[in-house]
């Protein structure tokens, strides 16, 4: 259902990112950055104090109802996280994080 | 295959050999130079083949697979002298494949002679003792079906035995093994993985089981007692660890031959050494490893961050950044997997998975069991014991996880000694004792695996407890808490000449002042009070534990002096002496060469404490005749005021 998926770090830069190998894949790349922006000026509003989990999905850039598929992503991406052999700040080169990926974007395609 | 191609050649370059023979010969001796090299042994046979010009066997590995023929080490060394390897000083191939030729020879009961090779010769048997390899796996046939001998492995639990036990024990055990039941050596070999310090050579050999024929050759090298050129303790090592390479090789031949995931089933054997090592990291079986403890661990086994990310991955089942035992004995096992050549699975095996692993090996009994079994095969002679030190040594690697390299010295050994060891006392003593040995042997035909020896060693290093300061002799560390005799007998001799003179010599002082009569009786109080408040004032350490007895002491110096007079001085010189003779029974016992140190270090000290006593005494009593004095003068002039009026 995703035509491409994006962790992007603190520091703006992404830990992951992959897209359906179609062509426009650096509009989507460009369309990652502007909407850093929206999350930038969403968590700006926001204020420290309502950041809790569910917020962090930052109630959807626009209107979507693939709930699941961020969960999924967050899930997995916590799952990264555990590693103790991954250093936050590196891409993230999980298998199991690619698959989860490839999975819910294999749907479009 | 025992064509007679060969037949009739001439010894030495102009061997001919058939092709059954050719093809076992090339492996074996890649096998050896893999060891060494790690350049031809890494290919396939048929490569190894290509280029064995290019390659030399390493000794080690050599005398393994030597000794794993079971002959004698008599006809060993005689097949080194004969195959030229004593002449040039390693086993090139030429070499190496006359040796093995006679060692066929030898083993088909033909002398020890050139002339034997030219014939129609089998080919040798290498056995690797151990019975479990047999009992797990009986099916030979489908793996030997076209050669009618081929060099396997017999793994023993006493493969690890020094050679000479080897050598009896396949003896004995040879019989048991026919041409066609190679068996391999699968699980033994495969729990040797860990052991073995040769992961490369696994590399190697798992890439050469992927020719099928070859699956059985995983022939031991055992050294050669005296002779192959290796110190008499190298050959064990390299026996043990080409044995664990090969057997880690042949395991995962006879595994994917046999099994489909039989890669990734863990032995006992390895089972329990990943039990050690978890023991290692965390004591308590049912806990977790942390995330950290964990990566500091399977950092050492030198494999890159990436795949090590993916082994956890794959391992941490339920994601929570820590290790069960199973989980952790999966992420080993895939290590050790990967360390040997095998490419990571996509997903985790079912035989890796958590709870396969709680039902196949319930914890608390299989280790208790392993640990007994261990303990059992742990032979009371030292090559036994060496060898299992070996295996544990191997264990200790994989701990350390480099591959051991390192030449480890006796030092060594002891310092891995006293390095934590997991909660076997007595295996990982011996272990301890053995893994350097085990280390060194594995590293000399392993010397291109694991520069992981260096980290070994630091890690060894660094396990080692640091020795303790040497202990402050006790003299000085127990002066404080010396009894008040030791104090004094030691110091008696020597302080009592000096503690004996001051009482002399301050009795003619109070002499003067007691001749006064007036101050006489000032001067007792006084001088009974300067004792004391010496003994109080003064911090000698006979004064701490000794409130009374110190200040005896003084008191009696002092007491002759303003006793001197009275007749106590005699009783205190009484006392004196009674006190040196007292004394001297101690000196005279403690005149031993450490406790007349000790007494005249006591001693030294307790005269600087009485010079010190003596001093304040003495400022004190400058003071009291000072004002003894100034009274003089003032009764002086009273008495001078009174005169006159009498004289007027």
């Amino acid at each position: 259902m995703a035509v491409c998926v994006a962790v992007i770090a603190k520091e703006n830069y992404p830990l992951y990112i992959r897209s359906v190998p179609t062509e426009s894949e650096l509009q989507f790349h460009y369309m990652v950055h502007t909407s850093l922006d929206v999350v930038d000026e969403k968590v700006s509003a926001m204020g420290k104090a309502l950041v809790d989990q569910r917020e962090l999905y930052l109630g959807l850039l626009y209107p979507t109802e693939d709930y699941k598929m961020f969960r999924k992503l967050h899930n997995s991406y916590t799952d990264v996280m555990c590693n103790p052999f991954y250093t936050p700040g590196d891409r993230i080169q999980s298998r199991a994080f690619d698959s989860m990926v490839t999975s819910m974007m294999v749907q479009v395609c | 295959m025992e064509t007679a191609a060969g037949g009739g050649c001439g010894s030495g370059p102009p061997l001919l050999l058939s092709e059954g023979e050719q093809q076992c010969y090339s492996e074996l001796f890649a096998r050896c130079a893999g060891a060494a090299g790690g350049g031809p042994g890494l290919g396939p046979p048929e490569a190894a083949r290509a280029a064995p010009g290019a390659a030399t066997a390493a000794a080690g590995p050599v005398a393994d697979l030597f000794r794993a023929s079971q002959l004698p080490a008599e006809t060993l060394h005689q097949i080194t002298e004969l195959c030229g390897a004593k002449r040039v000083g390693y086993f090139g191939p030429t070499q190496f494949y006359v040796a093995l030729k006679l060692i066929a020879a030898a083993q088909s009961g033909l002398p020890v002679r050139i002339e034997s090779i030219k014939c129609e010769l089998p080919l040798p048997r290498f056995v690797m003792s151990k019975t479990d390899a047999e009992i797990r796996f009986g099916n030979p046939p489908e793996l030997h079906g076209t050669k009618v001998q081929i060099p396997y492995l017999i793994t023993e639990k006493n493969t690890f035995k020094r050679m000479d036990d080897e050598d009896k024990q396949q003896e004995t055990q040879s019989p048991t093994m026919s041409p066609l039941a190679s068996p391999p050596s699968s699980p033994p070999h495969y729990q040797r993985v860990p052991l073995s310090h040769g992961y490369s050579k696994l590399r190697s050999s798992a890439e050469q089981m992927h020719p099928a024929p070859y699956e059985a050759r995983q022939p031991l090298v055992q050294p050669e007692g005296p002779s192959s050129g290796g110190p008499g303790a190298k050959p064990p090592r390299h026996q043990a660890s080409l044995i664990r390479s090969f057997s880690v090789e042949r395991e995962l031949q006879d595994n994917s031959s046999n099994y489909p995931d039989e890669p990734w089933r863990i032995t006992e054997e390895q089972r329990e050494y990943y039990v050690n090592q978890f023991r290692s990291l965390q004591p308590d079986p049912s806990s977790f490893i942390s995330g950290s403890v964990a990566k500091n661990f399977f950092t050492k086994s030198k494999l890159s961050i990436p795949e090590l990310s993916y082994i956890w991955e794959l391992s941490d089942a339920d994601c929570d950044g820590a290790l069960t035992l199973p989980e952790f004995c999966a992420a080993f096992h895939l290590i050790v997997a990967r360390k040997n050549g095998y490419p990571l699975p996509e997903g985790l095996p079912p035989t890796l998975q958590p709870e396969y692993l709680q039902a196949a090996f319930p914890k608390p009994k299989w280790e208790c069991a392993l640990f007994d079994s261990y303990s059992e095969s742990m032979p009371a002679n030292q090559q036994p014991r060496d060898l299992n030190r070996m295996e544990k040594l191997s264990i200790k690697d994989m701990a350390d996880f480099p591959v051991p390299t390192q030449d480890v010295t006796c030092d060594d050994k002891q310092a891995l000694k006293s390095a934590p060891d997991e909660a076997l006392p007595k295996d990982v003593s011996e272990d301890s004792a053995t893994p350097k040995d085990s280390n060194s042997l594995k590293a000399r035909p392993r010397s291109r695996s694991y520069s992981s020896t260096s980290i070994e060693e630091a890690m060894k290093r660094g396990e080692d407890p640091p020795t303790p300061p040497p202990r402050p002799q006790k003299t000085h560390s127990r002066a404080s808490s010396l009894d008040l005799n030791k104090v004094f007998q030691p110091s008696v001799p020597a302080s009592k000449s000096g503690l004996l003179p001051p009482p002399p010599a301050l009795p003619p002082r109070p002499c003067p002042a007691q001749a006064e009569p007036a101050s006489e009786a000032d001067l007792h109080p006084q001088l009974s009070r300067a004792p004391s408040q010496a003994a109080e004032s003064s911090p000698t350490k006979k004064d701490i534990p000794y409130s009374q007895p110190p200040s005896k002491p003084i008191r009696r110096k002092f007491r002759p002096e303003n006793q001197a007079p009275e007749n106590q001085e005699p009783s205190t010189t009484v006392g004196g002496p009674a006190s040196v003779v007292s004394v001297k029974p101690h000196p005279t016992v403690q005149k031993q060469s450490s406790k007349q140190k000790k007494a005249i270090q006591t001693a030294i000290r307790k005269n600087k404490e009485a010079n010190a006593v003596l001093a304040r005494l003495n400022s004190e009593l400058q003071q009291q005749l000072k004002e003894v004095h100034q009274e003089r003068i003032a009764l002086e002039n009273q008495l001078e005021q009174l005169r006159p009026v009498t004289v007027l």
